[in-house]
Formats: structure tokens, C-alpha cells, sequence
């Protein structure tokens, strides 16, 4: 199927209500294309999610059964349906304000469970729905609603934070890679352990227009200046990965290591 | 091979993102500006397209690259609708038998509980240390392990209650229990559970409060809490004991109403019920409700009967939608619209209240020619009912009501003693919580005895207060 097709089969609405240029769209369609792929159907899996933009993807239009809780509570309710159903594929949606702020402590100690749920954060720097706020993961020097002259807190950095604390499986893709994106998520979905993937994702709305880059497209752009493949890292030098952020499939902290600067 | 490719105009947003990633750029911004205000895309030299669906895995579903056949996508269309798995009906009354053997135990209040809640048909459990609920923790860890049941301590009572629900809806029947501090966490995720309407049970084992208090001293500082601690503030089904058997008892009713109701059950205890030892007798054969599902059926309210809706689990196929946003009968959000907000708020109401005779449970002694009436809940109604005797036997008029369930509040047989009784008073371990809501139910005289000290009411004071007056 094309992804038009699979928006129809697996979609409860063609129409979705994200802004133009939104990056969920295109999670959404790597999503589907990854389902596919493995030769599953969407509603071989179930879906939690917390509150925010990212809240609507599977709630409002994955045709399968969702469970929309409340902000940052995500993951607790996934791991709810997991154990009472060890054959449940759960997979928790949520936002970086979700995953990472209200609902930090939820992430960490799934972790250290190690629950087999599948958790991607769809990250797009900042809280979108509720008018452009600061978040968990907005960059350093950003301008946001509460931080007119700049984001003066260092974002996390989620992939780092989830190896840290245990993770055997920590991910990151930009939706500006969709086809590695669909590999990701199909990597996501086979694997047996906790996983987790920091989607990298665009809001041109809230974030883009308060930051120079207000489009989609500009903010793809962007993306592609500043995220760089694991692959493509090895190649490269310390001083031409100054300032660049790996993406890929991480197994382990020391594998991920290997892609940062040298620190002090 | 030469690809076919379209744009929906309808479904086109105008974020140029086809523009900007086609690698052949095949993409262009026609004349004609469209209804969305942004000038509408077409195709040019389609013969140059690779396949590469960059531009199709970044559109909101406009560009369609090479479509299926009609009729075998027609076949795929068609084949979504018969997911489910279950065509049969299930839920409702049946009879199981005891876990333990039959007969007399001597047990801790949080014992009963752990007993009760697996003889209830509860596999799941999720809660966090809290004092004085600990015993309930610990004994399901222990015993649910020997029913192929699911424990997991979470992270803090947040999460608890979450999982819980989560469980819920994976068609297990859980439990949580806390106190004080946990259950206000709790809210949140109660209010959820109204909303969505999942059941479950939780154990609030109340201690001396406000904040940390007196964690190991009992109180019934929650009364309140529990019926509209919750954002939104529907109605809610709150239980409260006054010995380890109706520990035990209410115990497996409050299973019993969440299944029934489809909404959470509060069980308060205390923190002098959770360790008192007493003997209960245990029955041989429990009764016991089961969710009902019917295939296909709606699962949310509003119902024409006021009924709880069908209850599908994850897995069953039926795809369906959890929310806590507003949402109508088949989970579909409705965030916006007056009329399925209010029917649903409605709905949640008075598919409790409707009940609300059935949901009628109190202990009455002597109130048939009773001047005063002693309302007293739980623990306390238990002092009560020992003072209630005493004067008795010296001759005072006085009678007991003492609601086991205390929400939905007995209004109707509150009011109907308020014609026969000259005064109302209510003893209780806090400042005088349930004093307000029997004094907005009755216009007669309604004295408050309150002792928020962390102490159980000393039956001899409530005594001294019926003979002479005094507290």
C-alpha cells in the first residue's frame, strides 16, 4: 500500500488536526510504513499516550486500541496492560514534555524495570498544544513563551539519559530521514527489552517562527545541518562533529560515547 | 517503470514539504491559490520520479504514489472490520469458591483485605510503601504470586494508580492501596478512571493528616477527599468498615461495584482497622460480578438506562479509544461540543445515582423511637454503636445510622429520620467532615463531635456526650 492507502486502512480520520508541516504526519506515516513492513497490521498493537500534540496520534486516529491517560502518565498505563497482558505489543506515544518532564521519573524507572514496551517521545523542543512553552529538551539560548531572551537550561539529551540509566535499546531519528526513520521503528518494534526513541521532530508553529526557522521545510534543513547518522559520524572527525547530534540505534552508554565530544 | 502520482488538493496543507525533499524535484507550486489560502501543487515531469516516497512518507496524506488496484484495496478496506476476536457475550454474577479453606481466620485489617481481594477475583496490583497500608503491599506481593496473579511495587503512587487502569483495561480486575499523602497523588488518575469509566479498586487506609501527620495514627480525615478529591467531582462510590469481617466483606463488594458500575470504589480503612486483629469467618462460596462485554457494543456512556456500558479488553479486537478528554459513546473525542459534555457528565452521575437505593447500606439500631441520631462511620460507628447501647440501657432515646457505603450518601433515609428524630450528631475522627454533609441533608439540629487528635473515639466519650451533653 502506499502511504495515502495505509492512511485509510489504519487511519480513523484522513484529515488530521496537526498544523501544516507538522512532524507528526510524518511519524505517523514512517509508523505505518514500518507495520507494514514487518507484515503486521496496526492493530497487532496497543497504544498509550499521554497529553499534547502527540497525544492525537494514536488516540484520535490509530485504528487500533489506544488508551489516552493523562499528562506524563504513559508509560505507568503501558506497563499496566504489559503485565496483565504479556501478549499485548504495547506502544507508549508520547511528547518530550510528557516522556521527559512530567513524566521523567515514569521513563527512568521503566527502565530499570526493563518492562517490554515500546516508548517513542516525539520531541519537537517544546510544548506545542498549550502555546509554546519551554520544555525538557528546548535547546540552549531558545526563545519560547516563558523564555522570551532564551532558554538559559541545558536540554537533556533523552538518548544519553535513557543508556545512562540502563537502556539496551535508545534510538533517535530526525523526521527529516523518513526512510531511516521507518527502519528505526521497525527496529523499535522487534526488539525485546524497554526501548525507547527520541523522534526528532519539527513544529514550525510554536517553535520554528519564535526561532528563525519558521517553516517546515527551513526546519528540515535544519535538522539536516545539525543531525548527523551514526555511519556517517564514524567518518567524521572530533572538530567536525563539534555542535552535530548522532542519530541512530545505540545498544550501550560506551557505544553512544564514542559519538560525543571529549568531555572535561 | 513509470510511477503514477497525485495530490488530494482536500488534504493538502500547504507546508511545501514535497517541494523541499523530492530529489528530482518534481514537485511545483501551481497558479491557482486554493481554498487554504496557499497556492495548490501539481506534478510536473512525473517521468522523472524514482519511487523514492520521501514525498509521500512527509504529506498529511495528499500524495497518493501508486495507488492499488481499486478492487484489492477495496478487499484490504474491507478486511480491517472483522478484527474482532471474541463474539461472545461474558461478565456478569457467578459463584466462586473461597481461596482459603472455609472457616474462622485471625487477621490484621490489611490481611483481610489481601484475602478478600483475590477471593474477589483481583490479579493485579500495583502500589507504593505508605504507612499504615503497607501490610496490603506486602501480602499481595506474597499472595498474588499464588494465584498466577501480577504484582509490581511502582515508582511512587502516581504510577500506581495508572497501572492499575492500564491493567484495567487489559481486563484484569486491580487493586492499589495507600494513605494520606499517596492517595492525594492519586487524584489524578482517579479522575481518570471516572471519566473513562474504568474499574478498579482503591484501599485508602486513613491516617492522621494534614501532610505527613501522624502516619501510624488512625483518622477519618479523607471523607471528603474521597467523594470529590478529584477534578470534575463526580459521583463516586466510597465503602467504609467498621471490623476485620466487613473489612473483609465490603472488600469484595468494592470489587463487585466497580464491576458493576464501571467506575472506581474507594474502601477507606484506617489506621487503626488496617492492623486491628480480629476473628472473620470465611464462606466457602463468594459472589462475585464480572464486567460485561457485549461484542460490538458501545463502551463508554451515556447508556438509555443508565447502565455501566460494555467493557471490551485490549486485544478483543474492538480498537477502541480510552480517553479522559470528552469523548462520545464509541471513545471518539468530542472536545468542544456543549451537549456530549454535559450528557457525559451526566451519564457518570446517574449511573450511580440512579442506584442509589440498592447503593443504600447502613447498620440501624434503635432508631424506630429514637430522639437522637448517632450517624457515625466505620471505625468510629463502632464506638458509636457500643455508646448507643449503654445509653440505651440507662434509658436515653437514642439511636445509630452508620452508612457502610458511605457515597452515594443515604440522603433519603437521612431525611426520613430527620421527620421521627429531634437531633443529629455525628462523632468522627476529624474536624467535622461528614457533620456538613449530614447538615446540609436535614433541616433538624446537627451537632458536630469532632476529635482530630489521631486517637479512636474513646466509646466512653461519646457515652458521657449522650448522657450528660458533654464532649
Amino acid at each position: 500500500m502506499n502511504i495515502r492507502e495505509l492512511r485509510k486502512v489504519y487511519l480513523r480520520e484522513e484529515k488530521t488536526t496537526f498544523c501544516p508541516g507538522c512532524g507528526y504526519e510524518i511519524f505517523i506515516n514512517c509508523f505505518l510504513r514500518a507495520v507494514e513492513k514487518l507484515g503486521k497490521k496496526l492493530d497487532d498493537y496497543t497504544f498509550t499516550a499521554g497529553i499534547g500534540c502527540s497525544a492525537w496520534v494514536p488516540n484520535n486516529y490509530f485504528r487500533a486500541d489506544n488508551f489516552h491517560t493523562a499528562h506524563g502518565r504513559a508509560i505507568p498505563a503501558a506497563i499496566g496492560l504489559k503485565l496483565a497482558n504479556p501478549d499485548l505489543e504495547v506502544v507508549t506515544i508520547g511528547g518530550d514534555g510528557d516522556i521527559a518532564s512530567i513524566g521523567g521519573n515514569h521513563l527512568i524507572h521503566a527502565i530499570r524495570k526493563n518492562v517490554s514496551i515500546a516508548v517513542f517521545c516525539l520531541n519537537n523542543f517544546i510544548y506545542g498544544m498549550t502555546g509554546g512553552q519551554v520544555g525538557p529538551t528546548t535547546p540552549l539560548k531558545s526563545k519560547t513563551s516563558t523564555t522570551t531572551e532564551g532558554n538559559l537550561e541545558e536540554p537533556f539529551d533523552l538518548v544519553r539519559l535513557v543508556l545512562s540509566v540502563g537502556g539496551k535499546h535508545a534510538s533517535r531519528y530526525p523526521t527529516s530521514y523518513p526512510h531511516l526513520l521507518v527502519k528505526g521503528v521497525e527496529n523499535m518494534l522487534l526488539s525485546p527489552d524497554f526501548r525507547f526513541m527520541e523522534v526528532v521532530s519539527q513544529c514550525p508553529r510554536q517553535y520554528g517562527l519564535r526561532n528563525e526557522i519558521p517553516t517546515a521545510s527551513s526546519m528540515l534543513a535544519w535538522q539536516k545541518r545539525h543531525y548527523v547518522s551514526k555511519e556517517k559520524a564514524r567518518a567524521l572527525n572530533s572538530g567536525e562533529l563539534e555542535g552535530r547530534i548522532v542519530f541512530g540505534d545505540f545498544r550501550s552508554l560506551k557505544e553512544y560515547l564514542g559519538f560525543l565530544p571529549e568531555e572535561e | 517503470m513509470q510511477h503514477r502520482i497525485s495530490i488530494d488538493h482536500l488534504l493538502c496543507r500547504g507546508c511545501n514539504l514535497c517541494l523541499e525533499v523530492c530529489p528530482k524535484e518534481i514537485f511545483q507550486d501551481s497558479a491557482v491559490i486554493g481554498s487554504g489560502g496557499f497556492r495548490l501543487k501539481q506534478v510536473v515531469s512525473p517521468e522523472k520520479c524514482t519511487g523514492c516516497g520521501l514525498c509521500e512518507l512527509c504529506c498529511p496524506g495528499a500524495i497518493s504514489l501508486d495507488c492499488l488496484p481499486d478492487e484489492v484495496f477495496a478487499t484490504i478496506l474491507a478486511g480491517r472490520e472483522s478484527r474482532r476476536t471474541q463474539s461472545q457475550s461474558r461478565g456478569g454474577w457467578k459463584e466462586v469458591k473461597s481461596l482459603l479453606q472455609p472457616g474462622r481466620y485471625f487477621m490484621t485489617g490489611n490481611d483481610a483485605i489481601v484475602e478478600a481481594a483475590l477471593a474477589a477475583g483481583c490479579r493485579f496490583f500495583s502500589g507504593y510503601p505508605i504507612t499504615p497500608a503497607n501490610e496490603i503491599l506486602e501480602g499481595m506481593a506474597r499472595r498474588l504470586k499464588e494465584v498466577d496473579g501480577k504484582f509490581i511495587q511502582a515508582e511512587d503512587e502516581i504510577a500506581s494508580i495508572f497501572m492499575v487502569l492500564g491493567a484495567s483495561w487489559a481486563g484484569l480486575k486491580a487493586l492499589t492501596a495507600t494513605a494520606g499523602p499517596g492517595f492525594a497523588l492519586m487524584q489524578e488518575g482517579l479522575s481518570l478512571a471516572d471519566m473513562a469509566e474504568v474499574p478498579c479498586v482503591v484501599i485508602n487506609v486513613q491516617r492522621a493528616g494534614p501532610s505527613t501527620g501522624q502516619a501510624t495514627r488512625p483518622a477519618a480525615m479523607d471523607m471528603r477527599e474521597a467523594r470529590y478529591g478529584s477534578h470534575g467531582g463526580v459521583e463516586r462510590i466510597v465503602l467504609y468498615p467498621e471490623s476485620v469481617q466487613e473489612v473483609l466483606d465490603l472488600t469484595i463488594e468494592a470489587f463487585n461495584l466497580a464491576e458493576r458500575f464501571r467506575t472506581p470504589v474507594i474502601l477507606l480503612s484506617d489506621g487503626y482497622l488496617s492492623h486491628l486483629s480480629e476473628k472473620v469467618e470465611l464462606s466457602e462460596h463468594i459472589r462475585v460480578y464480572d464486567r460485561i462485554y457485549v461484542p460490538g457494543k458501545p463502551a463508554f456512556g451515556p447508556t438509555p438506562d443508565f447502565s455501566a456500558p460494555s467493557m471490551p479488553r485490549f486485544g478483543d479486537g474492538e480498537n477502541v479509544g480510552v480517553t479522559g478528554s470528552t469523548h462520545d459513546r464509541f471513545g471518539k473525542r468530542a472536545t468542544a461540543d456543549p451537549s456530549v459534555q454535559e450528557s457525559l457528565v451526566f451519564h457518570l452521575d446517574r449511573k450511580i445515582l440512579e442506584h442509589r437505593e440498592e447503593l443504600t447500606d447502613c447498620e440501624e439500631l434503635f432508631l424506630e423511637d429514637a430522639e437522637t441520631a448517632v450517624v457515625a462511620f466505620g471505625t468510629v460507628g463502632r464506638s458509636a454503636k457500643w455508646a448507643v447501647k449503654e445509653a440505651r440501657r440507662l434509658g436515653e432515646p437514642v439511636g445509630l445510622l452508620r452508612p457502610r457505603i458511605v457515597y452515594p450518601f443515604p440522603s433519603r433515609r437521612v431525611r426520613e429520620l430527620a421527620g421521627a428524630v429531634r437531633k443529629f450528631v455525628v462523632p468522627e475522627m476529624n474536624q467535622g467532615q461528614m457533620f456538613h454533609v449530614v447538615s446540609e441533608k436535614v433541616s433538624r439540629e446537627v451537632v458536630s463531635l469532632p476529635q482530630p487528635n489521631g486517637q479512636i473515639i474513646d466509646p466512653r466519650r461519646i457515652l458521657r456526650y449522650l448522657i450528660e451533653g458533654v464532649w
